[in-house]
């Protein structure tokens, strides 16, 4: 398969992941400041959005305040922010465009169907009502193109380096979103298991989707250990850094194995998971939840790069 | 390519402006032509409704799909549908076979004739076509004097031009010698067709198109340098995304199964030529390339071309790789050499052309140049190396200041234009606003000619003009496209 095939795919996915990351930042953040004051945190939501996204610099450069409108425009729609969720699906149709013959026709249909309907919503005159949609709309974007590919592409480099993009996008994001809102949100002794504190842990599982799972797992209400648990070690859970590090793993040497020959990616990745693997909420918080994303976040990156040098240049 | 319109010179209704053009489906009574019968028939009983519900369903899945093209000058982002029109366009045996023989006749002569100008020039010697036609080209490519190609096979794919003016000639209009685009609509036309209408396939014994791409993939590994070891590796090379005919790129790479490459793609090492994989670098043998001349070797040619590889010349010329079509076939397809196309014909293959030249006066020959500017307001008049219906004068239908202005042109460099009579494209009902009426047509076939032998897919592209009597047909220009169907009877 030619490099530039490979790279193409690896982004497609990663840029339709982020898209849908951002929805769900978006969405969570709408659903806490909707609440009524003493319900929401003391700390200025919409900031914390900006943090998530990893765009605080660009966005104050472009933005006096944090808020609904500006935070709204620059994550969802503003062409100035390269990440921003429009950009994204922009930059994923032409992907697409590029390796239209690695893709299905579904998966293509899933991408051109989507930039179509992107471009019927209009920034300047959206409602809030016509928002909800278009974060619905860009959530079930991404489970459509996920879906097209789990169910339609051949099980070969083509869909390993597609699930390779989505995997790496998704171990960031979860680890981002975990660490700006742990960090916002670290309690104060006095506050745990207030309600102020309930809706603000509620709020960053829903912003993974994992409400329901987190039920599931714990049978317990809302506590903040138990969702770093849920969403760092827990193997059962798609999200978590340990489920998306099993993945990768997994398809580098699907990769390895159908190419005869392993490299420097295939190494990182293995070190990752054992160390997830034997990881320890005790440990993670004794040195420091913090410390621990930080390095995780460099990690993923050296992956990242790994997987860049080894096959998509 | 460029469309045409009415009358044929010295013919009185061309004066009269009230030509009667020849409809593919009525005689001049109103009768319908055996070929026609059936369709003629549906088409009496068909509700409008249908029709119209069945041209947005066609209009919505090719828009679904992405086959789009991209017009120059434009915004980048734009893509637009070419319209399709779904009434098809029909052939029956008899004249397709007439056809094809023409057409396989007249690309053998192109190809002897490229073959001729790079090597021993004797059409020069026999003094049947002037030297500038060749050395005075700036398509011309000294870079190919002396050069072997694999089979002597200059034009691999050849799209040639043809239009009807009555029921018995056929007239080429122009050859596409270089890298001629279209034919991913004769097969998505045919799929659409089949998808909304699969009744009508079954009252019409229509030949198939789908075999085209295996039919490509033959041809192209046919040509393969003799240096290639076993399977030859053949590769598509497009300019990338924002080609107006990208879809079409992507479209073949995919029915031929073979890697879409951009000139960033590959590299060439010691003589041979690479393409980058996930796997390390692997050898190219073939490229079907949709990049021009000037723009596939910075080095060789245009040195700003970030389309081209550094030194694909070079492993050209070692023999290392095949270009399809091969450098420098701009000479054997522009509007000076058409001119010339019976007498390359004659000379090459000792036949009668079997397809018509359209008259063709040309400016460069003082004498000529005198008929031209005394009957401009009744000819069109073309740039030799103009293409998609640009910079052209259709005298019939020009104000007297664009006509004096055109003439100004020509005056000024003559040898840059060419004059034709105005020509009566023939009509075809067409689906459009008011109901079912004709249109005017051409059509591009498409020929595949390969070691072994040439391969021409019953059909081609048919382009009709969609507004009420023009000529024009490019889908640059509001030009839509037909399913061409040749009956197997």
């Amino acid at each position: 398969m030619l490099s530039r095939t490979a790279s193409n795919l690896y982004w497609l996915s990663r840029y339709v992941e982020r898209a849908e990351c951002l929805a769900r930042i978006l969405d969570a953040t709408y659903r806490l400041s909707a609440l009524p004051q003493g319900y929401g945190s003391e700390t200025n939501e919409w900031q914390s959005a900006i943090a998530t996204a990893g765009s605080v610099i660009s966005f104050g450069e472009n933005y006096k305040e944090a808020n609904e409108r500006t935070v709204t425009e620059w994550l969802a729609f503003s062409p100035e922010n390269p990440a921003s969720i429009r950009n994204c699906l922009e930059i994923a149709r032409t992907n697409a465009r590029s390796v239209r013959t690695a893709l299905t026709m579904e998966m293509w249909d899933a991408i051109n169907s989507a930039w179509h309907e992107l471009h019927r919503y209009d920034p300047k005159r959206i409602t809030r009502e016509e928002f909800t949609r278009f974060l619905n709309f860009v959530m079930e974007t991404s489970v459509r193109f996920d879906g097209t590919s789990f169910r339609t592409m051949l099980r070969n480099d083509a869909y390993w380096f597609s699930r390779l993009g989505f995997l790496v996008e998704r171990a960031d994001a979860t680890a981002r979103i975990l660490d700006v809102k742990y960090h916002v949100l670290l309690p104060r002794e006095a506050q745990v298991g207030g309600p102020l504190d309930y809706f603000q842990w509620a709020s960053i599982l829903r912003s993974v989707s994992a409400r329901t799972s987190y039920h599931w797992v714990y049978r317990e209400s809302v506590k903040p250990w138990l969702v770093a648990d849920l969403l760092i070690l827990n193997r059962q859970m798609p999200r978590s850094l340990a489920s998306c590090y099993e993945n990768i793993n997994r398809y580098l040497d699907d990769l390895a194995q159908f190419y005869g020959r392993q490299g420097q990616a295939q190494r990182l990745a293995r070190a990752m998971v054992s160390k997830l693997e034997n990881g320890k909420m005790e440990d993670i918080f004794q040195s420091g939840l913090h410390e621990f994303i930080t390095q995780f976040l460099t990690d993923n990156n050296r992956v990242g790069n790994a997987i860049g040098d080894q096959y998509l240049v | 390519m460029a469309g045409m319109i009415a009358g044929r010179r010295a013919e009185p209704e061309l004066s009269s402006r009230t030509p009667s053009f020849f409809d593919e489906m009525r005689a001049p009574d109103g009768s319908v032509r055996p070929a026609y019968q059936q369709l003629a028939h549906w088409l009496d009983n068909v509700p409008k409704d249908v029709l119209d519900y069945r041209r947005k369903e066609a209009e919505f899945i090719f828009r679904r799909i992405g086959i789009t093209f991209a017009v120059y000058g434009e915004a980048a982002s734009t893509e637009r549908l070419i319209p399709f029109d779904i009434i098809p366009r029909i052939l029956n045996r008899g004249e397709w076979q007439k056809l094809s023989k023409g057409l396989e006749q007249r690309v053998k002569a192109l190809n002897m004739y490229l073959h001729d100008a790079y090597h021993k020039r004797e059409i020069l010697r026999a003094g049947l076509v002037p030297e500038e036609l060749i050395f005075g080209n700036p398509v011309f490519r000294p870079e190919m004097n002396g050069q072997p190609v694999p089979h002597n096979i200059y034009v691999m794919i050849a799209g040639i031009d043809v239009v009807r003016v009555d029921p018995d000639n056929f007239y080429v209009l122009e050859d596409n010698a270089r890298v001629p685009s279209g034919v991913s609509y004769m097969l998505e036309n045919r799929e659409i067709m089949l998808r909304l209408f699969p009744e009508l396939f079954i009252d019409h014994p229509v030949a198939p198109v789908e075999n085209y791409a295996d039919d490509l993939l033959a041809t192209l590994k046919s040509v393969a340098p003799v240096t290639s070891s076993g399977d030859p590796t053949v590769v598509l090379m497009t300019p990338g995304i924002y080609n107006s005919a990208y879809y079409e790129h992507s479209f073949l790479a995919d029915k031929l199964g073979c890697e879409l490459v951009e000139g960033r793609d590959m590299f060439v090492k010691g003589d041979m030529l690479y393409m980058r994989t996930t796997e390390g670098p692997k050898r190219v043998d073939v490229i079907y390339r949709r990049v021009d001349d000037d723009f596939i070797d910075p080095l060789a040619f245009r040195p700003d071309s970030m389309l081209g590889v550094p030194g694909l010349m070079s492993v050209y010329q070692a023999g290392n790789v095949t270009l399809a079509n091969a450098v420098g076939t701009g000479i054997a397809d522009d509007k000076a050499v058409y001119s010339y196309m019976p007498e390359i014909i004659k000379f090459y293959l000792g036949e009668e052309p079997i397809l018509k030249n359209v008259e063709t006066w040309r400016c460069r020959e003082p004498d000529q140049l005198k008929y031209v500017l005394d009957n401009i307001g009744k000819l069109v008049v073309k740039e030799v190396h103009g293409s998609g219906g640009y910079g052209m004068l259709i005298g019939p239908a020009a104000d007297k200041k664009t006509i004096e202005n055109f003439a100004a042109k020509v005056k000024a460099s003559p040898e840059g234009f060419i004059a034709q009579p105005t020509l009566a494209l023939s009509t075809c009902p067409t689906f459009v606003e008011e109901g079912i009426a004709p249109r005017h047509v051409d059509l591009r076939p498409f020929v595949l000619t390969g070691r072994d032998k040439t391969r021409i897919v019953p059909g081609g592209l048919t382009r009709v003009a969609l507004s009420k009597g023009s000529l024009v047909v490019n889908s640059s220009q509001g030009g839509g496209t037909k399913d061409t169907w040749v009956l197997d009877r």
